[in-house]
C-alpha cells in the first residue's frame, strides 16, 4: 500500500471502523445532537451524559466512512471521564491536527491515540470526514439541536 | 452429469481502434500517484479531444468578438461560427429548425428554464407534473419550487428493484391535471435506460407534453427528436467531450413560441422603450445577454468529432465495456451491483460488503482510478435502495479492458485492507 495511503488507513483506524467502540443509544443520555455530511452520506448521533461538568458516558450511531467512524468511535473511548473544558479543548487540538495546523510530526502526548488520524491533512477532503463526530459532539455538549452539516 | 453453465466470451464488436482515440484526449497521459490516470468518472463529465481543446484556443486567438452586434469583421465571423455550431446541434438531433436550438449554460439550465416559463403559464394549483424517482435532483428541484409557488402537486413513478420504472405506475399517475411529464432518458446513477418512446406515447395520448433529460443519453445514444416525438429535450456539452458550462435545450417551435422570457436583457429584445418591450424571435428569446461562445463553439466541435467517429459505434464500444465490467466485477468478493435494469449504457454502480464508497473511491485513486462515490445527486434513488451512497464507474469511447482489469485488480485489493 502506498506509504500516503497508509498514514490514512491505519491499522487503529481500520480496527475501530470494523468494531467501533460504544455505538450504542445511551438510555441515559442527558443530551444528544445529530450531524451529517452531504457529501458522502455520512450521518452520526452522538449521546452524552453529562453530571457536575463532566462526561460521565459517550456513545455513537450512524454510519460513514471508515474515517468517519473510526473518529467518532475513538472520539468517544477518548471523552469518557473528561471535564466540559477538557472536551473543548481536546475538540481544538484535534481540528488543529487534521487540518494541518499541528504539522506532520504532532505533540503526540497530548493528542494520545488521536494522533493516528495525523494523516487526514494530507487528505483535504477527508478532514470533513474526520471532524463531523467532534463538531456534532460540540453541538451535543452546547445543547445545540440543529443538525450539525459540514457544508 | 452436471453441466457446467459456460460464460460467453465478451468480445469486443467496435468498429474502431480506440489507441488511436485514447491519442486524441491529451489527459489519459496525465499520472495520478505515480500510476497512468484511469479514468472511469465520465457520467459526471467527459474528458475532451484535442480538437475541441484547440477550438477554445482558435476562438480566442483569432475570432474573439460579440456576436450578433458589430458590424465589424470579427464579429461577423464569431456571428457566423456561433450560429454553424447551433445547425450542426440541430442536425445531430434531427431537430426540425435551427430556432428549436437554445443555447443554456447546461442540462440544469434548460430544465430551470422550462420550468420557469412553461411551468410558470401552465401550472394552476391542483395540477401535476409527474417525474420519475430515479431523476437527478436537478430534474426535481426545478419542478418542486414551481410546484410550491403554484400550490401544484410533483407525481413520482416508482421504480423497481433493478432500477426501472414501472410503466404500469406511469399511466396510473396520468391524469387530466398532468401539465407536463419530465423523465430522464438515462438515469446517471443506475444506467437504466427508460422506455421513452412507450412514455411519450402514453403522455401524447392524453395530451400532454414531454420533456426528456438526455444528459446521459446523448453521448451514448443517436437520439432524433422529430422520430422521439418528445416536446423539450435538454443536454450538458460537457458529457459529450465538449465544453463545461454550455448546454441544450430543444423544443418544439409552436411551445417555444407559446412560452414567456426566461430572463431579460441584451439579444433576447427587438425593441425596447420604458414603457414596453418587444421580444425577440426564436432562438434569441431565450438567450439574453452575451453567451458562451467560445463553449458553443467547443460544443460545434465536439459534436462533428462525436460524429465522426460515429455514435452507433461508441455505442457499441461501450456496451462490450458495460459488459466486461459486469462480469468482470463478479469476482469481487461482497459486491453488489445497483441497477440491474435490462437495458443500460455504460454506467456501473455498486456497493462491496460494508465498505463505505468514500473509502473505496480513495484507494482507487492511489491505484490512478478514478471513479464517482457518494449519492450521484439522486438521493432519492439512494432511499430507495436503502443505501446511503455507491461507487461508480462510468465508460467512455476511448476506456478499455485493461483499464476495467485494473478497476477490479484495485477493489480486490481494498477488500484484502477491510476485510
Amino acid at each position: 500500500m502506498d506509504q500516503e495511503l497508509r498514514e490514512l488507513y491505519q491499522q487503529v483506524i481500520l480496527d475501530h471502523n470494523k468494531s467501533p467502540r460504544n455505538f450504542k443509544v445511551l438510555d441515559h443520555s442527558t443530551q444528544d445532537a445529530e450531524g451529517y455530511n452531504p457529501l458522502c452520506g455520512d450521518n452520526l448521533h452522538i449521546y452524552l451524559d453529562v453530571k457536575d461538568g463532566i462526561i460521565k458516558d459517550v456513545s455513537f450511531q450512524g454510519s460513514g466512512c471508515a474515517i468517519s467512524k473510526a473518529s467518532a468511535s475513538l472520539m468517544t473511548s477518548i471523552l469518557k471521564g473528561k471535564t466540559k473544558e477538557e472536551a473543548e479543548r481536546l475538540f481544538n487540538k484535534f481540528h488543529d491536527l487534521v487540518t494541518g495546523k499541528l504539522g506532520e510530526n504532532p505533540d503526540i502526548d497530548e493528542l494520545g491515540k488521536l494522533a493516528v488520524f495525523t494523516g487526514v491533512q494530507e487528505f483535504p477532503v477527508r478532514v470533513k470526514c474526520a471532524s463531523l463526530a467532534w463538531h456534532t459532539m460540540m453541538n451535543a455538549l452546547h445543547n445545540k439541536n440543529e443538525r450539525v452539516t459540514t457544508e | 452429469m452436471t453441466i457446467k453453465a459456460q460464460t460467453p466470451v465478451i468480445t469486443n464488436p467496435s468498429l474502431y481502434d480506440v489507441e488511436i482515440i485514447r491519442k486524441d484526449f491529451p489527459i489519459l497521459q496525465t499520472k495520478v500517484h505515480d500510476k497512468t490516470l484511469v479514468y472511469l468518472d465520465n457520467a459526471a463529465t467527459s474528458q475532451k479531444p484535442l480538437s475541441v481543446i484547440r477550438k477554445a484556443q482558435e476562438y480566442y486567438s483569432t475570432m474573439n468578438s460579440n456576436i450578433h452586434r458589430g458590424v465589424h469583421a470579427l464579429s461577423g465571423v464569431s456571428t457566423e461560427a456561433f450560429e454553424t455550431a447551433r445547425i450542426k446541434i440541430k442536425k445531430f438531433i434531427n431537430a426540425l429548425g435551427k430556432n428549436e436550438i437554445i443555447f443554456t449554460r447546461g442540462a440544469t439550465e434548460s430544465i430551470n428554464l422550462v420550468a420557469q416559463t412553461f411551468g410558470r403559464t401552465n401550472l394552476k394549483e391542483g395540477d401535476e407534473v409527474i417525474i420519475s424517482e430515479m431523476e437527478h435532483h436537478s430534474n426535481i428541484v426545478p419542478w418542486q419550487m414551481i410546484c410550491n409557488e403554484k400550490k401544484a402537486k410533483l407525481k413520482v413513478i416508482p421504480i423497481n428493484d433493478d432500477g426501472e420504472i414501472i410503466f404500469e405506475e406511469f399511466e396510473k399517475l396520468l391524469s387530466n391535471r398532468t401539465r407536463i411529464v419530465s423523465v430522464v432518458y438515462c438515469s446517471n446513477s443506475l444506467g437504466t435506460v427508460n422506455p421513452v418512446r412507450k412514455i411519450i406515447k402514453a403522455a401524447h395520448a392524453k395530451g400532454i407534453p414531454v420533456l426528456l433529460d438526455a444528459a446521459q443519453a446523448v453521448n451514448h445514444i443517436p437520439i432524433d427528436v422529430q422520430e422521439l416525438d418528445c416536446d423539450f429535450l435538454v443536454f450538458s456539452g460537457h458529457k459529450i467531450y465538449g465544453p463545461t458550462g454550455i448546454g441544450v435545450l430543444y423544443g418544439k417551435v409552436n411551445l417555444l413560441e407559446s412560452m414567456p422570457p426566461y430572463q431579460g436583457g441584451g439579444d433576447m429584445i427587438s425593441k425596447v422603450t420604458f414603457e414596453e418591450t418587444t421580444y425577440n424571435e426564436l432562438p434569441h428569446k431565450f438567450e439574453a445577454g452575451t453567451p458562451n461562445i467560445a463553449g458553443v463553439i467547443g460544443l460545434g466541435e465536439a459534436i462533428d468529432y462525436v460524429t465522426r467517429i460515429g455514435i452507433e459505434n461508441i455505442a457499441l464500444h461501450e456496451k462490450y465495456l458495460l459488459d466486461y465490467a459486469t462480469d468482470a466485477v463478479q469476482s469481487v468478493p461482497g459486491l453488489k451491483i445497483i441497477g440491474t435494469a435490462k437495458e443500460k449504457v455504460s454506467v456501473l454502480s455498486f456497493v462491496l460488503d460494508d465498505i463505505h464508497p468514500h473509502d473505496i473511491g480513495t484507494f482507487l485513486d492511489f491505484e490512478g482510478v478514478a471513479i464517482r462515490t457518494g449519492h450521484h445527486c439522486t438521493q432519492p434513488v439512494m432511499n430507495h435502495f436503502k443505501i446511503p451512497a455507491t461507487s461508480r464507474a462510468s465508460f467512455a469511447m476511448y476506456n478499455t479492458q485493461e483499464e476495467i482489469d485494473i478497476l477490479v485488480n484495485g477493489l480486490n485489493k481494498i477488500i484484502k485492507v477491510f476485510g
